[in-house]
C-alpha cells in the first residue's frame, strides 16, 4: 500500500516517454537487421558523428524508418485523441472513431477524392465525410437528449457499413491502376511513409489536438451527461460541437495519410484509464502517449514479423477486436445499459 | 430570491396546446424566499420535475416567468444562470470512476475559462466545500464506490463550490434510508444558515417537509393548490386534497406529525 502513490507518481511519465523509447528501439528492427551490440555506436554515431554512417544504413534509418515511425507515432497520437475526446463527450467507454464510423467517413471522402476529384485535397474530403458520419451516427442514437451507449454503438455500426459500401462502390468504379491503391491504403499502412506525409500529418494533427489538450478537463463535466453539464454551465452542443470537429480533424488526417486502423482509439484511453485513472486534466495527454506507443509498437511488429510488410490496420485488430471483448464481458451488464 | 411567475409548459414546447397536448404546468405562480429553505410537495406525475427541468434552464416554459435579482432565469445563458442557480441531481453513475475531489470541482465549470483548466482559486473553493459539507476523507475515493448518502453528499459539495446564491435538490432524499435521510436533510439546513443560501427541493414524504421546511408549495395537476408556512399549508385537508387519502396530524412535543389515518 505504502507504495502505491510511488508507482502512481511514476506511471504517467513513463507512459509519456514510452513513444519516445519505443520508436528509438524500432529505428533497429527490420528487415535489414542491424547487430544489437552495434546499436549503442549507431546511436552515438547518429548524435555525434552522422558522418561515419555509411550511405546504404543512413538512408534506411533516416529516410525510411524514421519517417515511418514518426507518422506512426503522430497517427497513434490522432487516434487516442480523438478515441479519449468521444469517449468523454458521448459517455461511453466503448466507442472510439472507427466504431463510431469516422474512419469509414473519411475513407469514403479519401477514396472519393483518390478515385475521381485529384484537385480536392484528400484532407479535405475526408474531414467533409468524416464529420458528416459522426454527426450522423450522433443523430440516429439521441433521444430525448441523452445518448445511451448500445444506441450508439449500433449506429455507428450502419453508418459504417453505409460509408464502406460506398467506398465499395468507388472501387469498382474507378479505373484498376487507382483501385491498387485505395485498397492497399484502405488496409491501414505506413509503407508509403516519407517526410512530406509526416509533414501534412503533423499540421493537420497538431490544428485538431490543441483544443482537445486545452479544454480537456471540460470533458469531465461533459462526460456526467448532457442535463447536469448544462445546469453546471457548459454549452453543450457548441462545446461538443469544438470537439466533434476537432476529433474529426485528427482522424480525417491520420486516415488520408494511413488508412483505416481501427481500435486504437478505443484502446490506448482504456489502458491509460485503468492505469492512472479517469481524470481527462492527465488521462488526454496520456492516451495520446499511450496511442502513439502502441502505434508504433503494432508497426514494428507489422513490417518486422514476417517478410512483407503486413497491413498494420490487421494486427490493431487483431489485438483490439479480443480486448473489446475483454471490455465488454468485464463491464457486464453496466457496458450493454445506459 | 426566486420569483415564478404564471408558469406554463408543454412538452410540444411554443405554443399552447399543440397536438393536443395538454399543459403540465398550468400557470404556475410563487415565491421563494431570500435564504430559507422551501420545498415544493406534489403526487407523481403533478408537475414538480418540469418545474424543476424549467427553473434549472434545461426545458423552456412557452409563456411566463423566472426572475430573480431583476433577470429572467430561463433566458440567461448557461454559464452566467450556473453562477446563480446550482443544481443537485439525485445520486447517479457516471460512465467513469472519477474521485470525489474530481466531481466536487466539476461545480467550478462556470468559473473556468474555455480554454483553461480550474486554478489554484478553484482547487481551494472545492477543497473548502468538501471541509464544509465533512467530506474531505473522501476526496480520494472513487465516487462509483462510495455509498449512495455520501454521493448525495459529494452532489451537495460540488453545488456548493458552485457558490451560487441559489441551490435546488431534486428529491434529495429518495434513494436514501432513513438515517441518510435525516443526515442530508440536517447538512442542507445548516449550511443554509451558515452561508445564507436560498433552498428550493422537492420532497416525497410530507413529514420530511414539515420537520425541514421553512415555506411549503403544495403542487397538484400543474397548478399551485397551496403555499406559505409548513404548519399552516400541511393541513389534512389540503392533504387529503392531494393525495386523496384521508390523514391526521398529530402534535407531539412541539412537532406535527401526519399520519394516515387508515390503510386504503
Amino acid at each position: 500500500m505504502q507504495t502505491e502513490p510511488k508507482i502512481k507518481k511514476i506511471l504517467p511519465l513513463l507512459i509519456l516517454v514510452s513513444p519516445l523509447v519505443l520508436g528509438w528501439l524500432a529505428l533497429f528492427i527490420g528487415a535489414y537487421g542491424i547487430e544489437p551490440f552495434d546499436i549503442l555506436s549507431y546511436l552515438f554515431d547518429a548524435i555525434f558523428n552522422p558522418v561515419a554512417l555509411d550511405s546504404g544504413e543512413k538512408a534506411i534509418l533516416f529516410d525510411i524508418r524514421l519517417p515511418r515511425i514518426i507518422l506512426a507515432g503522430l497517427v497513434g497520437i490522432a487516434l487516442g485523441g480523438s478515441g479519449v475526446a468521444l469517449q468523454g463527450i458521448f459517455r461511453n467507454p466503448l466507442v472510439d472513431p472507427f466504431i463510431l464510423g469516422v474512419s469509414a467517413g473519411a475513407a469514403f471522402g479519401c477514396a472519393l477524392s483518390v478515385g475521381f476529384f485529384p484537385h480536392l485535397p484528400v484532407q479535405i474530403a475526408a474531414f467533409v465525410f468524416g464529420i458528416l458520419s459522426v454527426l450522423l451516427t450522433f443523430t440516429i442514437a439521441r433521444t430525448q437528449g441523452e445518448v445511451s451507449r448500445l444506441p450508439l454503438i449500433l449506429s455507428g455500426v450502419i453508418i459504417s457499413a453505409f460509408f464502406t459500401a460506398l467506398v465499395s462502390i468507388v472501387k469498382f468504379l474507378v479505373d484498376p491502376q487507382k483501385l491498387q491503391s485505395i485498397v492497399f491504403w484502405l488496409m491501414g499502412s505506413f509503407a508509403l511513409a516519407g517526410w512530406r506525409t509526416v509533414g501534412i500529418a503533423a499540421v493537420g494533427i497538431a490544428l485538431g489536438l490543441i483544443p482537445i489538450i486545452l479544454m480537456r478537463w471540460r470533458l469531465n463535466v461533459m462526460s456526467m451527461g448532457e442535463e447536469e453539464a448544462k445546469t453546471l454551465g457548459i454549452r453543450v452542443t457548441r462545446e461538443r460541437i469544438i470537439f466533434i470537429a476537432a476529433s474529426t480533424l485528427m482522424v480525417s488526417v491520420a486516415v488520408s495519410v494511413s488508412g483505416i486502423i481501427g481500435w486504437v482509439g478505443l484502446m490506448a484511453p482504456h489502458l491509460v484509464r485503468m492505469m492512472t485513472g479517469p481524470d481527462h486534466r492527465s488521462l488526454v495527454p496520456l492516451s495520446m502517449a499511450g496511442g502513439a506507443a502502441f502505434m508504433i509498437f503494432a508497426d514494428t511488429v507489422a513490417r518486422s514479423l514476417t517478410n512483407i510488410d503486413i497491413p498494420v490496420g490487421i494486427i490493431t485488430a487483431v489485438i483490439g477486436a479480443p480486448f473489446f471483448i475483454y471490455l465488454m464481458k468485464q463491464g457486464g451488464s453496466e457496458s450493454w445499459g445506459r | 430570491m426566486l420569483n415564478i411567475e404564471k408558469l406554463y409548459f408543454n412538452h410540444s414546447s411554443g405554443t399552447s396546446r399543440r397536438n393536443g397536448q395538454e399543459d403540465i404546468l398550468k400557470g404556475v405562480s410563487f415565491k421563494i424566499p431570500a435564504g430559507r429553505m422551501t420545498t415544493v410537495l406534489g403526487p407523481n406525475g403533478s408537475g414538480k420535475t418540469t418545474l424543476f427541468k424549467c427553473i434549472s434552464g434545461l426545458w423552456h416554459p412557452y409563456e411566463g416567468t423566472i426572475f430573480s435579482g431583476g433577470r429572467d432565469v430561463t433566458k440567461l445563458p448557461a454559464a452566467l444562470r450556473a453562477r446563480l442557480i446550482a443544481v443537485v441531481p439525485q445520486e447517479h453513475d457516471p460512465p467513469f470512476p472519477y474521485t470525489v475531489a474530481d466531481i466536487v470541482l466539476m461545480g467550478r465549470a462556470s468559473h473556468v475559462a474555455l480554454f483553461s483548466a480550474p486554478s489554484q482559486t478553484d482547487i481551494q473553493a472545492a477543497d473548502c466545500a468538501m471541509e464544509q459539507i465533512g467530506i474531505s476523507h473522501l476526496r480520494r475515493r472513487p465516487y462509483t464506490k462510495i455509498s449512495g448518502g455520501e454521493r448525495q453528499l459529494v452532489l451537495i459539495a460540488r453545488a456548493l463550490a458552485q457558490e451560487t446564491p441559489i441551490l435546488i435538490l431534486d428529491e434529495p432524499t429518495s434513494h436514501l434510508d432513513f438515517r441518510n435521510q435525516i443526515l442530508i436533510l440536517s447538512k442542507v439546513r445548516d449550511i443554509v444558515r451558515q452561508n445564507g443560501l436560498t433552498i428550493l427541493m422537492t420532497l416525497h414524504d410530507p413529514n420530511l417537509a414539515m420537520q425541514f421546511s421553512d415555506h411549503v408549495v403544495m403542487i397538484a395537476e400543474g397548478t399551485v393548490l397551496a403555499q406559505g408556512l409548513p404548519a399552516e399549508v400541511l393541513t389534512p385537508e389540503n392533504l387529503r386534497l392531494m393525495y386523496g387519502l384521508d390523514v391526521s396530524v398529530i402534535h407531539h412535543n412541539g412537532i406535527n406529525i401526519i399520519c394516515p389515518e387508515a390503510a386504503l
